[in-house]
């Protein structure tokens, strides 16, 4: 009972969110929007008894994207943006195009959900373990080198970044 | 020995001598030494001596043939010429080949006998004659070469080896008669020889191949075989056709009307070579070629009127000719062409036997006149005109006597050996069946007192009368050396023994061996066409024919000796005397027709042919490659450029559409990419 | 009413996959674009949590947290190119940006 109220609270909160966020015309309500779209999400994960994800979430996504979204946004000044077209000549070919798809999915997914048990509820169990000690279980074993890469590939953002902002390179 | 397997040989040993003289002869005889240099004896010896020993294998081999019962004797060495097989006119299948092969038989024997006797005496003379000139190696040389050919000209088993012959005996006579090349007169007169003998050439080449596609071969023996298969033709068909072109060839090589005029020039070779193939044996094969042919000629009348005709008019056209001629020489040549017009018209008679007959008996006389002419020359040291002669009986005794047997024999007193076989033509020619030959028989007997006039008239301006010769000559006039007269000697005997062979049946008293001539032959020639045997008649002929030779004799003894006249009698004739003199202008008569002819005419069609066509052609050539390099131009431009444009065009085309996807904008870019992620799952949603 | 089963979870995600993309096909201006991106890697990684849920694994919940730092790397290097385009061109709108236009 209560699952049902948060979920479909938390998924409000999402769905509302992300339209919001595509159909602002201020740049800095976008992305307020997005972050109540983000929270929305970690909520989510939260109902998935995914806490580490949920933890990270919140504080990767939220606190440090959206700043950063934040922080470019005031730096580029988008006034002038604000004032013109905000949707694009290819608006309604995309909206369709975008509704076939998701159209499409939609059918996929129910037409595997028979074969998955999607619609069957009570999926999974009590946790045994808890959620953080399970994912580092598997990511510092099994899915080590992924981890590394990641990190590497981290470095490489963060040098990436530092140069495309640079003034004089 | 079997010397009938050996009759290849032969012709071999002369072949030997000619090419030792080809290829040692100008180490044994530099030119220009006196006559009694040692290393001339070599050549005296050797090439002389090798026909000898072909004599003398001749001989052996007509002994041994002599007790052979078919009297027949072929070899084929190898077979020389091997073609593909063909169909004749017939539809029979054949093969074209020409073996080289000899065949002895009795035909072939006599030939063989008398060109290597007659050939050895003169050869024997020629070391006398020849003895001043330069070029002694290469006379003999060219002597022995000749020999060489006209017996493989004789021997030959088949008509393309004898044709092979046939052409080797016209290269010696055009070698001989310019022996004396540095004149320009001998050096046209070897072309002329050569160029019309190569127009009768024609003839023969085509009545050979004619008889290969009719009858398939051109072996004698074979041919006769078919022949004999075949049927007398009354028209004129494909064997008188065939017959009439053999008879062309020996138009050509045996100086008939109108293909002579090479004879009388050729006299502008060595009085040896004169006597030699001029006389005795080269201008007789024609005569023997056409004696071989017998079994198609009696199959064909019509050729053998031709033949006979043609013989009796060169008979007697020759004879007036000589009846006026001044150089010695001459009247001897234009006699032959006379003589060899009687042989072919016993050919034409059917008498075949009689024509080789009188070939035999002439070879004799014949060769005896123009040896004891060239002794006269030789005594005269080079004179040839008779007017510039006379008076020379006591001077060279031995030459006159000589020659007055010669000329009797000729003139056909009877005894002698001309009588016999000149009497028998012209009896074959009145008493055959055909009336048209009684024509001939006029043509004949009219020619028999020119003959006889003019044989006499040479002998009188000659010999007899007085010394008409210039002072620096007449001092060194001499007798011939031995080697000289001897060989005339022996020929004097020949032509008073040589006519005992042949005497007519009508000379009953002598037993049958006086007749083995005829009787030799027969087995090859077969016999004279059946006529009535009219005793009376022959007897009558025989006698007029004796009077009229007497009559000739007569007359120019009146005219040149018992008169003794300043100027030539005959020009008393006039017109007639001034054409004969200048043989009636034949050879001006070709001269314009047919060499300014040739020369002008040809000349303007060959500037007109170089003009138009040559030239045409050039320049057609070049026009043709500037239209092919304009063709080239079109093509490179529309067709080459315009396909390179054509696919440039295509893909500026196509790209157009195509640019319209380069829109720059990212997000359209996004937008296929969803619109083909739709399409993918689209596939999957119908699937 | 009903549970909440995978199914919602998934429907979900769908929803939210389509509004992010139809933001970043939609919209002019760059920084609304990045964020819709960022928009549907949530979507991916509600898609995955659900299906880590259902099938009691943790790999989906690993392969979110990889998701989660790309996503990172990517916006902040995104950004760090709007800024290098903005003081180059003067403009954040993405149709403007058509220099390689035929």
């Amino acid at each position: 009972m209560l699952d049902t109220v948060f979920f479909y609270f938390f998924a409000l909160l999402t769905l509302g969110g992300a339209v919001l966020t595509i159909t602002r015309r201020n740049a800095i309500h976008s992305a307020v929007s997005l972050i109540l779209s983000l929270i929305g999400v970690a909520g989510l994960f939260l109902l998935q008894h995914a806490e580490f994800l949920f933890a990270v979430q919140i504080v990767l996504y939220v606190g440090g994207i959206m700043v950063l979204f934040l922080f470019v946004i005031m730096l580029v000044n988008l006034d002038d943006a604000a004032r013109i077209t905000q949707f694009n000549k290819q608006g309604w070919l995309a909206l369709a195009c975008v509704v076939a798809v998701g159209g499409e999915l939609l059918f996929f997914v129910s037409r595997g959900a028979g074969a998955f048990r999607l619609g069957e509820p009570g999926a999974g169990g009590p946790d045994k373990v808890g959620n953080t000690e399970r994912i580092a279980d598997v990511l510092f074993s099994q899915y080590l080198l992924p981890f590394e890469v990641a990190s590497v590939l981290l470095l490489a953002a963060v040098v990436g970044s530092v140069l495309m902002a640079k003034r004089k390179v | 020995m079997n010397f009938l397997d050996s009759v290849w040989l032969i012709p071999l040993f002369p072949l030997f001598g000619a090419l030792a003289m080809l290829l040692v002869g100008r180490k044994l005889d530099p030119q220009g030494r006196h006559h009694s240099a040692k290393s001339k004896v070599v050549v005296s010896i050797l090439c002389p001596g090798t026909v000898l020993v072909s004599f003398l294998f001749s001989l052996g081999a007509v002994w041994q043939l002599v007790d052979r019962p078919e009297r027949t004797h072929q070899i084929i060495q190898f077979t020389w010429l091997a073609g593909l097989p063909f169909h004749t006119a017939a539809g029979a299948l054949a093969r074209f080949t020409a073996d080289f092969g000899f065949l002895l038989d009795p035909l072939s024997s006599v030939m063989i006998l008398v060109v290597t006797g007659i050939g050895f005496l003169i050869h024997l003379y020629s070391i006398g004659y020849m003895a001043h000139d330069g070029g002694y190696y290469r006379f003999f040389g060219y002597l022995n070469l000749f020999v060489f050919f006209m017996l493989m000209l004789v021997l030959a088993n088949n008509y393309v080896l004898m044709f092979v012959g046939w052409e080797g005996v016209g290269l010696c006579s055009y070698l001989l008669i310019g022996f004396y090349f540095h004149k320009k007169s001998a050096a046209d007169a070897g072309k002329k020889a050569f160029i019309v003998n190569r127009i009768g050439d024609s003839g023969f080449i085509l009545g050979m191949l004619l008889m290969f596609s009719v009858l398939g071969t051109t072996r004698f023996l074979d041919v006769n075989k078919a022949l004999a298969g075949m049927g007398l033709e009354t028209h004129f068909g494909v064997l008188t056709a065939m017959a009439v072109l053999l008879f062309v060839g020996a138009t050509g090589k045996s100086a008939q009307l109108p293909l002579y005029v090479w004879l009388p020039d050729a006299m502008e070779g060595p009085t040896p070579v004169s006597a030699l193939i001029h006389a005795a044996t080269m201008v007789t094969a024609g005569v023997y070629m056409v004696a071989r042919s017998n079994h198609l000629f009696r199959l064909a009348p019509e050729a053998c009127l031709i033949v006979a005709t043609v013989g009796g008019l060169t008979a007697f056209f020759a004879a007036t000719i000589a009846m006026t001629q001044n150089d010695i020489k001459r009247v001897l040549a234009y006699s032959t062409v006379s003589q060899l017009g009687y042989m072919f018209v016993a050919l034409g008679a059917g008498a075949y036997w009689v024509g080789i007959f009188h070939l035999y008996t002439h070879a004799f006389f014949k060769a005896l006149l123009f040896l004891g002419s060239g002794s006269v020359i030789h005594a005269l040291s080079g004179e040839q005109d008779m007017r510039k002669m006379g008076g020379l009986k006591n001077k060279i005794p031995i030459t006159h006597a000589t020659m007055l047997i010669g000329t009797l024999a000729i003139s056909g007193i009877p005894g002698l050996a001309g009588f016999f076989s000149k009497d028998e033509i012209l009896w074959q020619a009145y008493s055959n069946p055909y009336a048209w030959f009684r024509v001939v028989y006029a043509l004949g007997l009219m020619t028999a007192a020119m003959t006889a006039f003019y044989m006499w008239r040479l002998m009188a301006l000659t010999f007899y009368g007085e010394l008409r010769v210039d002072a620096k000559v007449a001092a060194h006039i001499h007798e011939s050396p031995r080697v000289m007269t001897v060989p005339l000697m022996a020929l004097a005997a020949g032509s008073v023994l040589a006519g005992w062979i042949g005497v007519p049946k009508l000379w009953s008293v002598f037993p049958e061996g006086f007749r083995t001539f005829e009787t030799w032959l027969s087995g090859v020639l077969g016999s004279e066409i059946e006529r009535e045997p009219n005793p009376g008649l022959e007897w009558a002929l025989m006698l007029l024919s004796v009077a009229v030779a007497g009559a000739g004799i007569a007359l120019a003894w009146n005219l040149y000796q018992k008169r003794k006249p300043a100027v030539e009698p005959l020009q008393a004739l006039g017109p007639l005397y001034s054409g004969s003199l200048h043989k009636w202008y034949v050879d001006e008569a070709y001269d314009a027709v047919f060499v300014d002819g040739l020369s002008k005419g040809g000349g303007t069609l060959l500037a007109q042919f170089d003009q138009k066509v040559v030239d045409g052609g050039v320049n057609g050539a070049g026009w043709l490659t500037r239209f092919t390099s304009r063709v080239s131009m079109w093509w490179d431009t529309w067709i080459v450029d315009g396909a390179v444009r054509l696919t440039a065009f295509g893909v500026k085309l196509s790209s157009y559409p195509v640019r319209l996807f380069q829109t720059g904008s990212v997000q359209a870019y996004a937008l296929v990419f969803v619109l083909g992620v739709a399409a993918i799952l689209g596939y999957y949603l119908v699937r | 009413m009903h549970p909440i089963t995978t199914l919602h979870y998934l429907v979900l995600s769908v929803a939210l996959l389509a509004i992010g993309t139809i933001g970043v096909l939609t919209r002019r201006n760059i920084v609304i674009i990045l964020m819709s991106i960022e928009l549907i890697l949530n979507a991916v990684n509600i898609n995955l949590i659900a299906f880590s849920r259902h099938f009691n694994s943790v790999n989906g919940q690993v392969f979110a947290i990889f998701v989660i730092t790309v996503a990172v790397a990517e916006a902040a290097v995104g950004l760090g190119i709007l800024i290098a385009l903005f003081r180059n061109k003067e403009t954040v709108q993405a149709d403007e940006i058509e220099i390689l236009k035929w």
